[in-house]
């Protein structure tokens, strides 16, 4: 398959530029102050709990650490992470002319662009693996249920795979990484925001807002529950975003 | 081999090559002239199946560029002109890759590029990074990645722009060894590249072909006349009277020259060779013949009649050429 090249090279050329170290280095930084963070009020609470046996009832660590972490914190950091992520895929091929040279090897448009995709995911579910250190950690020092942290894992890996699927589509749409990034980003995060407005409009386009709201699709995950609706949105959004960039490559054939 | 029909590019209202025509052999080696922005890279890149035409048709091996795109692109070999390659990749990974991409089985993959690097002359720079090889070095590493497949065509787009004069005439050489085996079009502004190079040209101006075939045929057809040039130490008048009145002569026109002396070029159809009669002339009248030689064309000459001859049909620019 052909499609195996394009993804070795680019799994290759990530390992091999300072920005896939940078990136993953950056989000296991962050990721790891919240979790220290949140760990660390839960220590707090837990106190308090011992004073307290009607309190140390609801006392959880899944539920007060992990679902908001998993759930909340990483979305939010991997929508600003993420875009920086997926903007060379296309635009550097763009910029230096490589493209010329890859879209007249005898391989499909779509191979080229699956290829990439999933060299993207695939280091997208490395970066998130990584953290899978946190809830390992506090297994030693509490019991933790299993199932709500794999389906957030879960959730996090489709909401990867949208925003990667975005963040494609910006960067076959310019040849300038810095442009490609950004209106990643804003796309992104318009849809983020979208959910924010669910109370002001009526209820019809509450609803539908919250249902485009990027976000809003991880809260089941984080509670344990793969939500058909959930899934279905976030593969939508991949392959729809995907469809699009395909078009977009195939612009050259008919743009004068 | 290469088959090209009426093709015709728009790039928005601007017309990049217009009703461009021609046929290439298989076996043969064919240079693309012209100036810049003349359309031979949008010709290439069409050929390559990277982009369509507007209008028109282009077949390589029989197969349409458009519609049979990837059958197409499993035939050809293309080295597009700033040789876009990956600098973070080393040589020999690179060109797997492409080996890959390009259908050779994993079973062959490394002994093709084995034999790739050694043809080109890589081998001794396969683990170093594209980024950080001389141009030169580039240059044949985007030569090694274009014969990686064993293309039935080669279209290179200014294989040796920017290189130094050695690595020019090694470059060069590496594509006359194809000749044969392969069909091959390559653009290039350096005319004397082209006439060392290549068995015909097609010459591109303004989007438009002006003139194509073999050498000697471009030749006839810029130049029918036979030109010799002749320094006569005599009476100018009746010398340039004298080689008037010879048979055949169609043009005579005195030439400036050093010293006083009488020169003149003498025209006269190409199948015609007047030689022996001026000498036995200048002989007969005892005037002194010093000088006499045949003005071969150089593709300069055929090439500024051809492009600039559009511009000022009038004026004879070859002659201005120094």
């Amino acid at each position: 398959m052909r499609l195996w090249a394009v993804y070795r090279k680019e799994l290759r050329l990530y390992f091999t530029s300072p920005v896939a170290y940078v990136v993953v280095g950056m989000f296991l930084i962050i990721a790891g102050v919240f979790f220290y963070l949140s760990i660390g009020s839960f220590s707090i609470y837990s106190m308090q709990a011992a004073m307290n046996p009607a309190f140390a009832r609801d006392l959880n660590v899944t539920e007060l650490v992990f679902r908001p972490l998993l759930s909340n914190t990483f979305s939010v950091v991997l929508l600003l992470l993420m875009p920086i992520l997926t903007m060379r895929l296309f635009a550097e091929e763009k910029k230096s002319g490589t493209i010329e040279l890859l879209l007249t090897y005898p391989v499909k448009d779509g191979e080229v662009l699956l290829g990439k995709f999933f060299a993207a995911l695939t280091l997208f579910i490395i970066m998130l693996l990584l953290t899978a250190l946190y809830p390992i950690l506090a297994g030693f020092l509490a019991r933790i249920e299993l199932a709500p942290i794999v389906t957030g894992y879960l959730g996090l890996t489709l909401m990867g795979a949208a925003f990667i699927g975005v963040g494609l589509l910006a960067s076959s749409l310019t040849e300038n990484q810095i442009v490609a990034a950004v209106s990643t980003f804003a796309i992104l995060l318009i849809f983020w925001v979208l959910g924010w407005s669910a109370d002001m409009v009526g209820p019809f386009w509450g609803k539908l807002m919250s249902h485009l709201s990027i976000l809003e699709h991880q809260e089941s995950f984080g509670k344990g529950v793969i939500d058909t609706k959930d899934v279905i949105y976030y593969l939508d959004v991949t392959i729809f975003s995907l469809f699009l960039t395909l078009r977009s490559l195939e612009s050259r054939r008919w743009r004068g | 081999m290469i088959y090209v029909d009426k093709l015709t590019k728009f790039y928005g209202p601007i017309a990049a090559i217009q009703e461009v025509s021609f046929t290439i052999e298989k076996g043969e080696i064919i240079g693309f002239l012209g100036p810049n922005g003349a359309g031979k890279t949008t010709t290439m890149r069409i050929l390559s199946c990277f982009m369509p035409a507007s209008s028109g048709q282009a077949r390589v091996a029989g197969l349409d560029c458009f519609t049979q795109s990837i059958e197409v692109r499993k035939r050809i070999g293309y080295l597009p002109e700033n040789v876009p390659l990956y600098p973070e990749m080393p040589v020999a990974a690179y060109l797997d890759f492409v080996a890959e991409l390009k259908g050779v089985g994993r079973s062959e993959r490394r002994g093709r590029v084995a034999e790739v690097m050694e043809r080109c002359m890589i081998s001794d720079v396969q683990q170093r990074l594209i980024g950080k090889l001389s141009k030169g070095y580039r240059q044949r590493v985007g030569l090694a990645q274009a014969l990686i497949n064993e293309p039935e065509v080669l279209i290179l787009d200014e294989p040796t722009i920017g290189l130094d004069p050695k690595q020019i005439i090694e470059i060069r050489q590496l594509i006359k060894s194809l000749a044969g085996q392969r069909t091959v079009i390559l653009s290039t502004h350096i005319l004397p590249e082209a006439s060392m190079v290549c068995q015909g040209v097609i010459i591109i101006n303004r989007g438009r072909i002006v003139a194509s075939g073999g050498w000697d045929q471009l030749q006839n057809q810029v130049f029918p006349s036979r030109r010799i040039e002749l320094q006569i130490d005599g009476p100018a008048g009746a010398v340039e009277e004298a080689l008037g009145r010879i048979p055949g002569v169609s043009k005579v026109a005195s030439a400036e020259s050093a010293a006083g002396l009488a020169a003149f070029v003498v025209e006269s159809p190409g199948e015609r060779d007047v030689r022996g009669e001026i000498f036995q002339l200048a002989a007969d009248r005892r005037w002194k013949l010093l000088e006499m030689h045949q003005i071969g064309t150089s593709l300069e000459e055929i090439f500024l009649k051809l492009v600039a001859g559009e511009e000022t049909p009038t004026q004879d620019a070859a002659e201005q050429v120094p």
